[in-house]
């Protein structure tokens, strides 16, 4: 073996070691700075994992784009629903007028807050753009109570790691971490365009989450879980996405 | 010419992405295979064009009369972990020609290769499909060979993450004005599409010159770094 051969494989040798050594150490900062999805061990979790702690990184606190009045799409687009819970039937014959959100886990106040109670909490309109995973999207006005106000009325405690949501459709929830919880465009969505929401786009109740795709923005809210044990609910998962093969972060 | 170490390990952990990347972007856009221009689009709005494919989603009226099975998952998260790798490789790359003179020396087309003349012998051989170096054979790469792999490093792989980018919804919360600039969201979006058909022609004229220098041969060099005798034509 030449001495410039040998060099190489010393100097190869002692960068894969030094690779290996710092995959795991940024592994272990991101663990310790919450920057690590829940489904990051997943076979395809790596590239989730670091598009999760680079954009909490660099994008921060940023805001989701906004748009003007007259970029409202004409024809918004909601995939067909699934939803085929006798409950959501009944309640919608009555209007939604007995819909509750039921709000547990890490809070002083735990409890139910029927809509008209989630209506008095001082909402707030934005114009902006929702991307479905698919690849189309459209721009409209969504009108809620935010996440944060919710979060503070119920008391959750500062502990709180991640909010997980769910749907009265089965098997549908999801969480997002404090970042997007208390994103002050983070809302309970129970207006869009001018009106009340409507049943094929969510209603009574949608969660809105705009720095991320469509399918976090879940549909037929009734129920909320804060907690800091991420890994002891439902699948453990963070969501019921990865069931589906789809990532707990969609920020992408 | 030899080909560095650094250029092969890339040229190959590139390659592996690139078909990783097209194959789970083709999965995804199968899922709507319809394109728009601006800033939103969806099945209610019309298209700027769409592709005469099937599609995995039943929302979108193809002519076809069956639904593809959907494979989106799988393909999001292998798009994304291959983007993540194939940027790593690239700065490598990168960072690794700028300090070793590579880009310079060997793809910075020479002074006089830009005539008219010049350009045009060289376009000649290679529409009669006896492509080579200026020194003949495969010493050293030509003028449309320069051209080609610089618009592909510099150009068609920077846009293609741009235009990926763009299409985050957290990252252009951060910084709105790379899909501004682009024209919107949907727009971002077909220009992604666009640079995939351009890559994938690049690919295809790539392989076939690699076959016509000796697919063999060519092969084992950005394998091994070992190059043989450049080929002669008569």
């Amino acid at each position: 073996m030449s001495r410039i051969s040998r060099r190489k494989w010393l100097v190869g040798g002692v960068s894969g070691v030094v690779g290996v050594a710092g995959v795991a150490a940024a592994g272990d900062a991101a663990r310790r700075h919450g920057l690590m999805p829940p489904d990051a061990g997943l076979r395809f979790g790596t590239g989730a994992a670091l598009t999760y702690a680079a954009q909490r990184t660099l994008t921060g606190e940023s805001r989701a784009r906004e748009f003007r009045r007259e970029q409202i799409s004409a024809k918004p687009f909601a995939n067909p629903s699934q939803m085929k819970e006798e409950a959501y039937a009944r309640s919608r014959e009555k209007g939604f007028a007995d819909w509750q959100l039921q709000v547990e886990g890490m809070v002083a106040r735990p409890g139910a807050i029927s809509l008209a109670e989630l209506k008095e909490i001082p909402a707030r309109s934005q114009i902006t753009q929702l991307v479905c995973e698919e690849g189309w999207s459209y721009i409209a006005e969504w009108t809620g109570a935010p996440l944060a106000a919710v979060l503070e009325q119920a008391g959750a405690l500062p502990d709180a790691r991640y909010v997980v949501y769910y749907s009265m459709e089965k098997d549908w929830w999801d969480s997002i971490d404090m970042a997007d919880a208390l994103h002050p465009q983070t809302i309970l969505a129970h207006g869009m365009n001018g009106g009340a929401m409507p049943a094929e786009f969510g209603g009574p109740l949608r969660m809105r989450v705009p720095r991320q795709l469509g399918y976090k923005s879940v549909k037929f809210i009734n129920r909320l879980l804060v907690t800091d044990r991420i890994e002891k609910v439902g699948n453990g998962l963070g969501s019921s996405g990865p069931d589906y093969g789809y990532s707990w972060y969609a920020g992408i | 010419m030899r080909h560095a170490f650094v250029v092969r390990l890339t040229h190959w952990v590139t390659f592996v992405c690139f078909v990783a990347l097209l194959v789970s972007g083709v999965q995804l856009v199968i899922s709507h295979p319809r394109f728009y221009w601006g800033e939103t689009g969806n099945v209610l709005t019309p298209a700027l064009f769409q592709l005469p494919i099937p599609s995995s989603r039943a929302s979108v009226s193809t002519g076809y009369g069956y639904v593809l099975p959907d494979q989106n998952g799988w393909s999001r998260a292998l798009h994304f972990q291959a983007a993540w790798l194939v940027v790593f490789t690239g700065l490598l790359y990168v960072g690794v020609g700028l300090w070793t003179r590579h880009f310079g020396r060997n793809l910075l087309p020479r002074a006089g290769e830009f005539r008219v003349g010049a350009l045009w012998s060289t376009v000649a051989s290679h529409l009669r499909l006896k492509p080579g170096g200026e020194d003949g054979g495969a010493e050293s790469y030509n003028v449309l060979q320069r051209m080609a792999y610089l618009g592909v490093v510099f150009f068609l792989f920077p846009l293609m993450i741009w235009t990926g980018l763009a299409m985050s919804p957290s990252f252009v919360a951060g910084f709105p004005a790379v899909v501004e600039a682009l024209g919107g969201h949907q727009s971002a979006r077909t220009i992604h599409f666009f640079t995939t058909v351009t890559l994938v022609g690049f690919v295809a004229v790539h392989l076939v010159m690699v076959a016509v220098a000796g697919f063999g041969p060519r092969v084992k060099a950005m394998i091994t770094g070992h190059s043989e005798p450049a080929r002669r034509d008569p």
